[in-house]
């Protein structure tokens, strides 16, 4: 159906788009890429307007040798991985769940889906004042009716508890996505393979998870690339320490608190770098399940 | 771009005419202490005065830090008054993006502000922050426990004493710890802390040549007597308390001591707030027989910075901020207990306010921290729970970070001081001093 | 979903489900209970629940520190001016990946993606130096077009997924009736696509409302919205559990609202194309 004139329709359609992102990813790219070879310390007096002494690749080797880039890539993977588990397990869980019949489904339904609207920054708060802390905390008043020590959640359980949060905010998306997901699954074959007595754990594996692979594969991709950055809910719990610096955070750390914005953007193109080899690995994985 | 240029002229050149009655609207970023808050409940009476309008901007300490430095560094001109610290204002004055307060009015008497505050906000003889509040740090003990243990808190103790005290007081059947002290991750927090410690303990950042000096046998010996002491008889989880954290348990009964800014005295003595307000005592921080005490200095600071349009307006909104006036408004509405301390001598002469239980020892705290001269042995740098050097904050961070992961049990001391000293010379590698 | 369930199941799973809702939103439900009651009845020990006498004096502690209202509207603006400016953007963007595709359109779809991927804090002083250069700092507009392209390749997407699901039969009617490229989206297109349309609107403003690191970083009294409103009070002197609990649920209370009357919306509309 589409013609030569629809064609270039389409394309003067998708320019504003394509154009504008175009820029948002250029301008701050160049800029980084530029700054990544240059000394730019601004509290040393360094500026623009001053003019940047180049420094060839010693941001970019400074950057990759310091102890803390190995550990936080690590920290990365571990935090994005664990709460991509969490999210997409419990989420399928919570779908099926959901799915059945119940009463009070809509309320359910909105109590579930609730974190999702919470601004990272507060849910940070609330997870690290209300219910973590080792004095006042919730998690210590239960702990201790129960005779246990309180826990210092995020000293001693620190990347455990950041992810913990951050699955508890990322959760409803994925359950949402999942729901919809089984939803338009064909309540006839479910019920033929219940009627040819399949039990229900290999109804799960040969019909439910098949059907969903599709919808997990758009949660991860999704996800993913909102979890590369999560930023605000280290910056209040933690502030780095205990091992929860992943890389974006030690961007921040060299940017804002060392003021050395040279390094901090070789940070960031290793950062993109990072993302990319992730986004590659994805697709690998799971890209096929978005051919459409 | 030339129009509005030019447009930015014809304005400027209209407020000159018109003169400096004009009214503005200043934009003033601060924290969200108490004392600023208070202030901003007060702006009525300066607009009365002055006609000036304040749009406020308040903000947690390190969102404010974060917030106001990327400002000045890329000249966003976002804020016409900036609250900083003592750490920022001779870094910043240097490079020339702090407008010098060098002709403040003859009623304002800049000579009576706090010298050790003057000289810590100045560059080079000239005044670039005129201080808020003013701080050191000193003991803060419960004199019912103390009593009852038997001990007399001595006007100057040694850390031998404190620990003493803290094994005396510690009581975990009645949930109250021996001794709070800072063990947050953080330059202004637990990094603070440990420095100032270590600076007691004859340790010190760098040595004259900027060699890191975690190396050395001073800081094993702070560092593990200040881990032992807090495993010891501090509360659980204390690598993340801060100063608010230990604060909220001091009020709450939970600490026999506590060892940090003396502006929280007037916090755990108010009654409102403190479950403890009658029986707090002070005495000056501890020392450990080597003559430098482990009290910091520190102050809270307006500073406007350079290029702002509204430097006039400004300048009146700090004159009027932090004027003997605005301590005696305070005053008035809520007692001399609630002033913002540590900024001027007058106010340590106020009759009223020498009746406060705290304002001596606030005074002879402040009065015993020298910043030019912080260590047992000698240093290159001014500052004495931090280094006045712009890569500072960030080393700083880190190696609290480090020293944090030890108090949560999660390396050892000694592999703590080895990654600072990786860190602390990498970092002034970069930045050019070695 | 007309599944025969047995009355036990139902009543099972009605428990499970309970119980599960309860938990996930119980620190929303703690955290709005705080904010009612004092600073001390805030750390009592044991934690009280409904029995304390209800309070709304943090709300007025926190109203009288900071104009609320202010806040609320800044952030009403550029999330709302935000989605809708890329709404406006991405329908004829998706449209065409939808109905005149070619080879790219899946590399284009994927390379919008990869556009957020760079790392807000990596290039906080690109962007600070740009908006200083153009005198957007402290600006909605600024804001608006910034969280506008953070945005816009979700947007595209999920506009691109439902433009799929519409059949091309009959946007070829219409244009045998000879309706112009114009009025076949107007009048045809964007009707059918109404509900893919709301529920990329509403989980536009959902990520719009929430992003909390250039909103904080780029505005200061004119233009900053209800993340800035909470970074003054978090963590500030002495007990704040109670008043942090009031400033916080003010801060999320009118998003909550939102979210809650069309949840349905979201329910339905959220697939991303993973419904085939």
């Amino acid at each position: 159906m589409a013609t030569k004139a629809s064609r270039s329709a389409a394309r003067v359609m998708m320019a504003p788009a394509v154009v504008l992102l175009l820029g948002w990813m250029l301008v701050p790219l160049t800029m980084t890429l530029y700054f990544s070879f240059k000394k730019y310390l601004p509290m040393r007096g360094d500026s623009l307007e001053n003019g940047l002494d180049w420094v060839g690749f010693e941001n970019y080797t400074r950057f990759i040798s310091s102890s803390a880039f190995w550990p936080s890539v690590q920290t990365t993977l571990v935090m994005v991985g664990g709460v991509l588990a969490i999210t997409v397990i419990l989420g399928i869980l919570l779908a099926i769940l959901l799915d059945q019949p119940f009463w009070g489904q809509g309320v359910v339904r909105i109590l579930v889906i609730a974190p999702f609207f919470v601004m990272p920054t507060v849910s940070a708060l609330v997870w690290k004042n209300m219910l973590m802390d080792p004095v006042n905390g919730i998690f210590a008043h239960l702990w201790r009716f129960f005779g246990a020590d309180p826990v210092s959640w995020l000293s001693d359980a620190s990347l455990s508890s950041i992810i913990l949060i951050v699955s508890w905010q990322w959760l409803p998306f994925a359950t949402l996505i999942l729901l919809t997901a089984i939803q338009s699954l064909d309540s006839e074959q479910l019920e033929a393979a219940e009627m040819d007595g399949a039990p229900p754990l290999s109804r799960f594996w040969h019909i439910i998870l098949p059907h969903l692979s599709r919808a997990i594969t758009i949660v991860i991709l999704i996800q993913t690339i909102f979890l590369l950055s999560i930023f605000a809910e280290i910056f209040v719990t933690t502030g780095g320490a205990f091992g929860t610096r992943t890389l974006t955070y030690l961007i921040f750390q060299r940017v804002v608190d060392s003021q050395n914005i040279g390094l901090g953007s070789a940070g960031g193109v290793y950062a993109i770098i990072l993302a990319n080899i992730v986004a590659i690995f994805l697709m690998r994985i799971v890209g096929k399940n978005l051919d459409a | 771009m030339h129009l509005r240029n030019a447009l930015r002229a014809a304005t400027a050149l209209s407020l000159t005419m018109v003169g400096a009655a004009q009214a503005e609207t200043i934009t003033i970023a601060t924290v969200n202490n108490g004392d600023m808050i208070r202030m901003q409940g007060y702006t009525d009476d300066f607009t009365a005065k002055t006609g000036h309008e304040v749009e406020w901007v308040t903000l947690e300490e390190n969102v404010l830090r974060q917030r106001v430095t990327t400002d000045i560094t890329t000249k966003g001109g976002a804020f016409d008054i900036m609250t900083i610290g003592m750490y920022e204002t001779p870094i910043w004055g240097a490079n020339g993006w702090l407008v010098p307060l060098d002709d403040l009015s003859a009623e304002y008497d800049v000579d009576d502000i706090l010298p050790a505050m003057r000289n810590g906000l100045s560059h080079d003889g000239t005044l670039y922050a005129a201080p808020f509040y003013g701080e050191s740090s000193m003991v803060m003990y419960r004199t019912d426990l103390m009593e009852k243990a038997g001990l007399e808190m001595p006007e100057a103790p040694t850390w031998d004493f404190i620990r003493e005290a803290a094994a005396a007081m510690d009581d975990p059947a009645n949930d109250i710890n021996g001794i709070c002290l800072r063990g947050k991750a953080g330059w202004g927090e637990g990094g603070a802390f440990i420095t100032v410690t270590g600076n007691s303990f004859g340790a010190r950042w760098f040595d004259e040549d900027w060699n890191a000096q975690f190396d050395q046998p001073e800081w094993k010996e702070a560092l593990t007597f200040f881990v032992n002491l807090m495993n010891d008889y501090g509360p659980e989880g204390y690598a993340t308390n801060g100063f608010n954290e230990n604060l909220s348990l001091f009020q709450q009964g939970k600490c026999g001591m506590w060892i940090d800014a003396t502006v929280a005295a007037s916090f755990v003595t108010n009654p409102n707030d403190s479950t403890v307000a009658d029986s707090v005592g002070f005495a000056l921080a501890p020392d450990n027989g080597l003559g430098k005490r482990s009290n910091w200095l520190w102050a809270w600071a307006l500073a406007i910075p350079a290029g702002t349009q509204k430097e006039a307006a400004a300048k009146e909104f700090i004159e009027w901020a932090t004027s003997k006036e605005y301590i005696e408004l305070v005053a008035a509405n809520e007692g001399w207990a609630n002033v913002p301390p540590g900024a001027r001598t007058s106010l340590y002469e106020t009759p009223e306010y020498q009746e406060v239980p705290f304002a001596k020892m606030t005074l002879d705290s402040i009065n015993a921290a020298d910043p030019t001269n912080p260590t047992v042995d000698p240093v290159p740098y001014v500052g004495i729970q931090f280094v006045a050097i712009p890569e500072f904050a960030g080393i700083a961070t880190e190696v609290s970070q480090e020293f944090s992961a030890v108090y949560a049990g999660q390396q050892t001391v000694d592999e703590a001081l080895e990654k600072a000293q990786a860190i602390t010379n990498d970092a002034m590698e970069a930045a050019g001093y070695r | 979903m007309a599944r025969a369930v047995t009355p036990q199941r139902k009543i099972l799973t009605t428990l499970v489900a309970w119980i599960i809702g309860l938990l996930i939103f119980f620190p929303i439900f703690w955290t709005i209970l705080t904010s009612f009651k004092t600073e001390a009845q805030a750390i009592n020990d044991p934690p009280l629940f409904l029995f304390f006498d209800w309070t709304l004096e943090n709300y007025a502690v926190v109203q009288e520190r900071s104009d609320y209202m202010r806040f609320l509207w800044n952030s009403v603006i550029i999330a709302g001016g935000s989605t809708l400016l890329g709404v406006l953007i991405a329908v004829p963007a998706a449209w065409s990946m939808a109905f005149v595709p070619s080879r790219r359109t899946k590399d284009i779809l994927l390379w919008m993606l990869s556009t957020k991927m760079l790392p807000a804090v990596g290039v906080l002083y690109p962007i600070s130096l740009l908006f200083v250069e153009f005198n957007l700092l402290d600006t909605r507009i600024g804001l608006i077009v910034v969280l506008m392209l953070i945005n816009l390749p979700i947007i595209v997407w999920m506009l691109y997924t439902y433009f799929r699901e519409i059949p091309g039969e009959i946007l070829e009617a219409a244009r045998m009736d000879g309706a112009t490229l114009k009025e076949e989206i107007l009048y045809v297109l964007t009707p059918m696509a109404i509900p893919g349309i709301a529920s990329t609107v509403l989980l536009n403003i959902i990520l719009a409302w929430n992003e909390a690191f250039w909103t904080l970083n780029l505005t200061a009294a004119q233009a900053a919205p209800l993340t800035a409103f909470i970074a003054s009070y978090s963590s500030p002197e002495g007990l704040f559990f109670a008043k942090l609990s009031a400033a916080s649920t003010m801060a999320i209370a009118p998003i909550l609202i939102l979210g809650w009357f069309s949840q349905k919306q979201l329910v339905r509309g959220l697939t991303f194309g993973a419904v085939k």
